[in-house]
């Protein structure tokens, strides 16, 4: 399990640097860098589908990303956060750490899951009654509900970057034929 | 068990991020972020040891498999982080064009 330790400080890592860093652009590459060894670490838990997913997904989330940042703003990154939001953020976080210390406790030991809910799955699958990919079946025939909300989810994204993107409402178009 | 913690100081990288810094941009990077560590920690909860990928194959034996519920979901919270992030973004540029700046004390309507 040393590439996981490896790929999770590499993880942490490339997020500092995202964080820290002043060039905007530089910044977003850094958060690819996150996303691509995301991707690898799916693959090194036995997770193919995820990791095939996690490629696609990063690789357009860095084209948005990159077309919103690269002309615009590459000096104006400024990290001066005021001294008080980052004593308070850090305050967050040891605060965040210490009301975790019991959920870590109750988790089960790494390597070793639960397994209840999928035993049926997998007894099903064993069966013959499934797809040869689990990951599949369970998206699309036992939890099909999940996978048409996931539809309408993304659908309303589109609609909502379509509507953001518009260049003149209908009322603004009504008001520059006026003026013309 | 450190692989857990390790991913819980990522998800508090991200969570950082989010509270401090005053660039958009760097905001939705940091929520990106966090959106990782999620994902990785329901996948790592249903790691199991030397287990294997769970397709059903000729030698596979039911009690050597990864947990594939954990994944099957977060594959549809992936999809779903693409689509906030995109929407997200959309509005960052919107607000860009309409004050020239990405940073949110500078930005009228949401300074708080």
């Amino acid at each position: 399990m040393i590439e996981l330790y490896i790929l999770l400080l590499f993880m942490i890592a490339a997020a500092v640097i995202a964080v820290e860093i002043r060039d905007l652009l530089s910044a977003v590459v850094a958060v690819g860098a996150v996303g691509l060894a995301l991707s690898v670490a799916f693959l090194v838990l036995k997770a193919p589908d995820l990791a095939i997913t996690q490629l696609v997904v990063e690789i357009i989330c860095l084209i948005i990303l990159i077309r919103a940042t690269v002309t615009r703003d590459r000096v104006a990154a400024r990290g001066g956060a005021a001294l008080a939001v980052g004593a308070a953020a850090c305050a967050f976080v040891v605060l965040f750490l210490a009301l975790a210390r019991g959920p870590f406790a109750a988790l089960p030991p790494f390597g070793a899951p639960l397994f209840r809910t999928a035993e049926l799955y997998v007894e099903a699958g064993a069966r013959g009654e499934s797809e040869p990919n689990l990951v599949s079946t369970i998206i699309l025939n036992w939890r099909a509900y999940d996978t048409l909300g996931e539809a309408t989810v993304l659908f309303t994204a589109v609609i909502g970057v379509l509507a953001l993107l518009r260049r003149h409402g209908r009322k603004g178009a009504a008001a520059e034929e006026e003026t013309e | 068990m450190t692989v857990y913690l390790l991913c819980l100081v990522l998800f508090l990288i991200g969570v950082y991020c989010i509270l401090v810094k005053r660039n958009l941009i760097k905001i939705i990077i940091g929520l990106a972020i966090s959106e990782y560590a999620v994902n990785l920690f329901l996948i790592l909860a249903g790691y199991r040891m030397r287990g294997r990928a769970p397709i059903f194959s000729g030698d596979q034996a039911v009690a050597n498999m990864v947990d594939p519920l954990p994944q099957a979901l977060v594959l549809t919270a992936i999809v779903i982080g693409l689509g906030s992030t995109a929407l997200l973004i959309t509005l960052a540029v919107r607000l860009y064009e309409k004050y020239g700046t990405f940073d949110i004390t500078r930005i009228r309507e949401l300074r708080g």
